[in-house]
């Protein structure tokens, strides 16, 4: 039939561009960024120093010290292996766990920069190589080192001085995974992982936590000061104020949200956020929270479509008899 | 004065028809305003476009209850006030954004069928001088209506758009803070975008709409073979009960039975896309608020202004703007750049069919260039495609005149 032909013919342009304009563009626009379904073996941080030692090579400077980087690497990576390796304590670990506390007590200071994360749901969010490494190193866990020349410099820095057994982090790693690990609600996933640095404004979290509602406007503005301080030091520790995640959502695409946040330099190469480190199930819970903040009409759209477009496939065929009704002694 | 009949019965019909001759009215827009037969669903495109501005009034009244219209404000306003706390926001605001790219798709297709069956001609001048005036007045709604989330692509692609009015090597500075109202978009901007495309440019498209259909009113929509209906002889005919014989049928209820059809399956599509693949007409980086401060990696326009941005872009500053005001009037000409005396589909029109899918293939190929980074292969296929775009209009002349009279 000639109206069906010349349905397929507009069709087929149609989608040509959509196809050009939305699809290939973007394929085009964005880098192609490989993830490692959030595991943590140093494969794509050796890599990244691979291609910087090749880059160094063919430019002919500074091919010393990318080699040297290369190389603590890999030492740094086959280490994490290793402990990775010895059955941990949890009695033992949870011994340890207290020289955390210290840093990780819920205070709310500000410590070098943030103030450090709650670690009540430690072992449900994050990996357990990564655990061990950042214990071990914390700048080179999150693959900022290169800020560093001196790991003590990093605000979790002097860690390394506290717990430098094996043993030990095996043990305390162990505590984590058994105990620090029960249900974790999207919201307390969002809040340990990404709120120290990330604001959230459309759930009225701020680097300092959900904001309490006050009754007198002194108070109130007596804390937005307070935020607007813990926010100056949060800058001047990452060299600019992290976003507000409200509508990362809807900003970035579900594939560059999981790659940058498993390596933001795979993403943002010489970026300052530190990589994060959570497991493939914590990472789920951040990516639910930020769901549920940033476009919260998804059930509602998942319930009604149905309904409407029901409506307009039953129209359509009402108004189809209707046309052949009138149609149907002109030819 | 009239006669008035004095006993009819106030509202009833014959005491309107005399005092508004509802039924001539009824008669001469609808059940016989005559509409040849031979034509197909392209030629309902006009009613699918007029339906598409109805619910983009509408849905834009009801976004407009909640959003404003000032740069601290205005980003949440719609991502925070509408998209969670105002009920059914989210449907508003997605039917809105989906229109407002689907009119485009309409606008070109009905555009294209225009030019592929010669409507734009032969006594239709006016028909496609008003639907160019649309046009433009569908880019300007569009455009001011972008700017309104004040989000990074708001911002951006404003203020690249405005740079345009410097007019290269003129170095029209003044005339670009006139139009911003200030050194860069601000508060002014937004609130005067915001006026626009509220208030100032739906008027205009209304009144552009009511012209256009009076426009087309004495030489009657074109059919599929581009034939030369005497009308009054094919509505007698019908009139008489001779509607096998009869080359037209009313708008009313006939044509209209098959408009309403194809309109119900155009709604299928359009709220499918409403609920489940919306993301298409909002782009990702309107979603990060406006910073003057960081430039995004890609600056682009929407997708119904890329083949003009296309072919901007390649070319050097002053000559890009020329090309650039070139594309903007080339359509109005249109009627006159065709030398040739036939009406018919372009499959009967020899080389003008070639001419037609190129027109329509360097379009395509503007529309994804302009939107690729222009380096490399794309700025040398943009610039080629560009080119072909601006020789289409010479070359349309030269076909023309030889084209022999059918
Ligand atoms: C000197 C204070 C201090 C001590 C002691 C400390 N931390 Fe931290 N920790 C921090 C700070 C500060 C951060 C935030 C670092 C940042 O965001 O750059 C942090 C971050 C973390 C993170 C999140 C890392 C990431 O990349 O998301 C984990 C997990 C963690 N610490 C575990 C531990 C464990 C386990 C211990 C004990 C073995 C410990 N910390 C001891 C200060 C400390
Ligand atoms: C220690 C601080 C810190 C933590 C913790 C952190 N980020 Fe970031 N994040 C940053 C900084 C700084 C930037 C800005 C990076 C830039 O622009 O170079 C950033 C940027 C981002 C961006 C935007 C990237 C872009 O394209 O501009 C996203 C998305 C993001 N972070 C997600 C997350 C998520 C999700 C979490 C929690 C799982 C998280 N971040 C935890 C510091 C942090
Ligand atoms: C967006 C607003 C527009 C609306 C609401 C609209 C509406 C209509 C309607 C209802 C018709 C009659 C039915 C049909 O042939 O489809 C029509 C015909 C026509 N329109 Fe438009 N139109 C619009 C834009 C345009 C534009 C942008 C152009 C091109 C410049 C255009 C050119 C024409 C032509 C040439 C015809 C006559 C078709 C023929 O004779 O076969 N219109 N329009």
């Amino acid at each position: 039939m000639r109206e069906l032909k010349i349905l397929a013919v507009v069709v087929f342009f149609a989608l040509l561009t959509y196809y050009g304009v939305e699809p290939y563009a973007h394929s085009v626009m964005h880098k192609d960024v490989e993830g490692y379904n959030f595991t943590y073996d140093g494969t794509a941080d050796i890599q990244e120093a691979t291609e910087a030692l090749e880059e160094a090579q063919a430019s002919g400077r500074n091919v010393a010290k990318a080699q040297a980087r290369l190389e603590v690497k890999k030492a740094f990576w086959s280490e994490v292996d290793k402990i990775a390796k010895i059955p941990g304590n949890v009695a033992n670990g949870q011994a340890v766990f207290g020289t955390c506390l210290a840093c990780h007590n819920g205070a709310g200071v500000n410590m070098g920069g943030v103030i450090p994360p709650n670690l009540d749901h430690a072992g449900a969010l994050y990996d357990k190589r990564y655990l061990i490494a950042v214990i071990k190193d914390p700048a080179m866990a999150s693959n900022v080192d290169h800020k560093y020349e001196n790991t003590m410099m990093h605000p979790m820095g002097s860690v390394t001085a506290m717990v430098s057994d094996p043993q030990q982090i095996a043990d305390v790693v162990a505590y984590m995974l058994a105990k620090k690990a029960g249900d974790v609600t999207p919201k307390a996933a969002y809040e340990e992982a990404c709120a120290r640095c990330h604001a959230m404004r459309y759930s009225k979290i701020t680097q300092l936590g959900e904001t309490p509602s006050f009754t007198d406007e002194k108070d109130e503005l007596a804390y937005k000061i307070k935020v607007l301080q813990e926010q100056e030091l949060v800058e001047a520790y990452m060299g600019k104020l992290p976003p507000d995640l409200s509508m990362i959502i809807r900003a970035r695409s579900t594939h560059f949200l999981e790659t940058f946040v498993e390596n933001p330099q795979s993403q943002l190469e010489g970026t300052s956020m530190p990589r994060v480190g959570l497991s493939q199930a914590g990472y789920d819970k951040v990516h639910e929270y930020l769901t549920e903040i940033g476009d919260p009409s998804k059930k509602h759209r998942e319930a009604l479509g149905p309904w409407v477009i029901g409506f307009f496939v039953i129209f359509s065929i009402l108004a189809y008899l209707w046309k052949k009704h009138h149609w149907r002694d002109l030819h | 004065m009239a006669h008035f009949d004095e006993n009819a019965k106030p509202f009833s019909n014959r005491w309107l028809d005399d005092r508004l001759a509802i039924n001539t009215v009824k008669k001469v827009l609808s059940t016989e305003y005559w509409i040849p037969k031979n034509i197909n669903f392209l030629w309902a495109m006009g009613m699918v476009l007029a339906a598409t501005f109805g619910l983009l009034v509408v849905s834009g009244i009801f976004l407009l209850m909640y959003y404003k219209p000032d740069i601290n404000m205005a980003f949440d306003s719609v991502n925070y006030t509408i998209m969670t706390e105002v009920g059914y926001g989210w449907l508003w605001r997605h039917i809105h954004g989906v229109a407002a790219s689907l009119v485009f798709l309409i606008i070109y297709i009905h555009m294209l069928t225009g030019i592929y069956y010669s409507s734009y001609k032969r006594g239709r001048e006016m028909i496609w001088l008003s639907g160019m005036l649309l046009f433009i007045a569908f880019s300007a709604e569009a455009f001011s209506g972008y700017m309104l989330p004040w989000g990074q692509m708001s911002y951006w692609a404003g203020m690249v758009i405005t740079n345009l009015f410097e007019a290269g090597s003129l170095e029209l500075t003044g005339l670009v803070e006139w139009i911003r109202g200030d050194y860069v978009p601000g508060d002014a901007f937004l609130l005067r975008f915001f006026t626009l495309h509220v208030l100032l440019i739906p008027l205009v498209i209304m009144g552009l709409i009511v012209f256009h259909f009076a426009t087309l009113r004495i030489p009657h929509v074109n059919n599929q073979d581009g034939e030369d209906i005497d009308f009054d002889e094919a509505a007698r005919l019908y009139k008489e009960g001779n509607k096998k014989e009869s080359k037209v049928i009313p708008f009313n209820p006939v044509f209209l039975s098959k408009d309403v059809f194809v309109l119900g399956i155009y709604f299928i599509l359009f709220f499918y896309l409403v609920f489940y693949h919306f993301d298409f007409a909002m782009d990702p980086v309107n979603f990060d608020p406006a910073d003057g401060l960081k430039t995004p990696p890609h600056i682009y326009p929407e997708w119904y202004f890329l083949w003009s941005y296309e072919i901007l872009r390649p070319f050097p500053k002053d000559p890009g703007l020329i090309a650039f005001g070139i594309a903007q009037i080339a359509f109005f000409l249109l009627p006159w750049i065709d030398r040739s005396p036939n009406v018919a589909p372009a499959h009967k029109r020899g080389l003008f069919f070639w001419w037609f899918w190129i027109l329509v293939l360097d379009m395509i190929a503007l529309t994804v260039l302009g939107k690729l980074p222009p380096e490399g292969i794309y700025n040398t296929l943009g610039t080629i495609s560009a080119i072909i775009f601006l020789l289409l209009g010479p070359a349309l002349i030269l076909i023309t005149k030889l084209e022999k009279k059918l």
